[in-house]
């Protein structure tokens, strides 16, 4: 479903990622691993589009996403939910509107939206604090905001950047076990991390990345340094 | 939020743009009340047989310069000038005495256009015509015309100017105020991004915004004028007998208003365009 094919992108001369190969396929559940400045977020960045490759092809479906045109990116983005460390949520906006924000965009009508929301709250444990602004939850309420807008559109796959990096143990545990559970009922689940305790935890196959390399690709595979 | 300051800047455009409709309008009813009456006139020798003057009339009448050519003969001539001295006893008296009718017979020529009176008054500097004519009187008005011409075509491109100036600036000070607005906005403009919202969904907000600024310019600069033409537009009466600025304005208001809203929409979707354009990575 995820092809990198031979990827390398360059920043300015700088080489974030150098001739990375790897495939995903529908209802895996990923980790990719690696210190800060590894080269995960530039792989999540090509994935839903917001960089182009310097070399190599990335193709998610039908979608060779390199290649698409900016009035193309919301189509291959609608099949992809994100999450990302700072949450990014809109502090205007209470936690439904959120969610249902996502669903907004894509135009689909009202009732649609209504009933989606609603589940989808109830997945993440939120259903009671829907009228809630986002200021007014923790830290791992926040992320689990997030999941809940990344996964509203029923996507095909749900991408986490960094999900836990300002979230506490318990949260961590926590989020983790979401994401799992989300991965169980049929969506592919990337995880960017260099929280190693959460990758055993989650014990998934893994993707080590050193220096915009991948130095080992294993299932069921446990992250040391 | 709207800024005082981009509306300040629309809005002067606007009026300035507007101020050019009307100058226009005021300098065509000006020169148009001028050339009304200039002419050339051509003063035949005493001596010159009528059917003559007749055939020079019929012949400038074919020259596609020529508007109209009025024919005052001798008679008529001495009509018009006892009419006009009729409350003046000693020349009327003085005229009386004369046996013989002192008055030249003569072809009143108008163009259509001011600048074709040098290629009339060139045909009629001609040796066949010279027999018969006493004198031309275009050398006096020609100074006149022309000055007139080049006054109301420099205006005219001074006003182009000054308003494709005052766009420039609105556009890059409309332009400005949206960009602060996008850059506000950042965060949710990338959560749009992210969650797949279309271009036109995320551009959308701030074309609107522009399109805005737009129409309360508009609004507001036919508000302004309104009362400006009302109170100049009297004084105006006195320069140019039939114009009547006013009237006009009021006549045309909505045509005037929707020129305005055109052309402030027109600033704010380009601003706004711009803007989006090189700020808005979608």
């Amino acid at each position: 479903m995820i092809n990198f094919q031979d990827v390398s992108k360059n920043y300015n001369g700088y080489q974030a990622l150098i001739d990375i190969t790897f495939k995903i396929v529908p209802q895996e559940f990923v980790s990719l691993v690696g210190r800060s400045g590894a080269g995960k977020s530039t792989i999540v960045k090509l994935l839903i589009g917001e960089d182009k490759p310097t070399k190599g092809r990335v193709t998610f479906g039908h979608y060779d996403v390199g290649k698409l045109k900016s009035n193309q990116l919301p189509q291959l983005r609608r099949h992809i939910g994100t999450v990302f460390q700072d949450f990014k949520l809109l502090p205007t906006k209470n936690v439904y509107e959120n969610v249902a924000f996502a669903l907004e965009v894509a135009g689909k009508p009202e009732r649609e939206i209504n009933d989606f929301v609603r589940e989808v709250l109830d997945l993440v444990d939120l259903g009671s604090k829907a009228k809630n602004f986002i200021h007014e939850l923790s830290g791992g309420e926040k992320q689990r905001v997030a999941i809940a807008r990344a996964m509203v559109n029923r996507p095909d796959v749900v991408v986490a950047d960094e999900p836990t990096g300002n979230l506490d143990p318990f949260n961590t545990s926590a989020i983790i076990n979401l994401l799992t559970k989300i991965n169980e009922l049929g969506t592919t689940v990337i995880l960017a991390t260099h929280n190693k305790d959460i990758v055993n935890q989650a014990g998934r196959r893994v993707i080590l990345i050193e220096n915009g390399r991948i130095v080992r690709d294993e299932e069921r595979g446990k992250y040391s340094l | 939020m709207i800024s005082v300051a981009t509306l300040t800047v629309m809005l002067l455009a606007l009026i300035v743009f507007s101020s050019l409709i009307i100058f226009n309008v005021v300098a065509a009813s000006a020169l148009n009340s001028i050339q009304e009456k200039i002419d050339i006139s051509v003063y035949f020798k005493t001596s010159s047989p009528e059917d003559e003057i007749l055939r020079i009339k019929r012949s400038l009448e074919e020259l596609d310069e020529v508007k109209s050519v009025e024919y005052v003969s001798r008679d008529r001539a001495l009509e018009i000038f006892k009419e006009r001295h009729i409350e003046d006893a000693t020349i009327t008296q003085a005229v009386e005495e004369l046996a013989d009718n002192p008055l030249s017979a003569s072809l009143n020529i108008k163009a259509d256009d001011p600048d074709q009176y040098s290629l009339i008054a060139s045909y009629l500097d001609n040796s066949a015509l010279e027999e018969y004519v006493e004198k031309v009187s275009y050398a006096q008005n020609q100074v006149v015309i022309d000055r007139l011409a080049s006054i109301i075509s420099v205006s005219r491109q001074a006003g182009v100017l000054l308003t494709v100036a005052l766009a420039v600036v609105a556009i890059l000070v409309v332009f400005n105020t949206i960009l602060l607005a996008i850059y506000s906005n950042k965060e949710g403009i990338e959560i749009m991004r992210l969650v797949g919202a279309s271009n036109m969904f995320i551009r959308g907000p701030y074309i609107v915004e522009g399109v805005i600024y737009g129409t309360i310019a508009a609004v507001l600069s036919t508000a302004i004028m309104l009362p400006v033409i009302y109170f100049i537009s009297p004084y105006l009466k006195v320069f140019i007998p039939g114009m009547d600025l006013m009237g006009y304005f009021l006549n045309n208001i909505f045509t005037l208003f929707s020129y305005q809203l055109l052309f402030g929409i027109g600033i704010g979707i380009i601003s706004s365009l711009i803007a989006v354009r090189r700020y808005l990575k979608v």
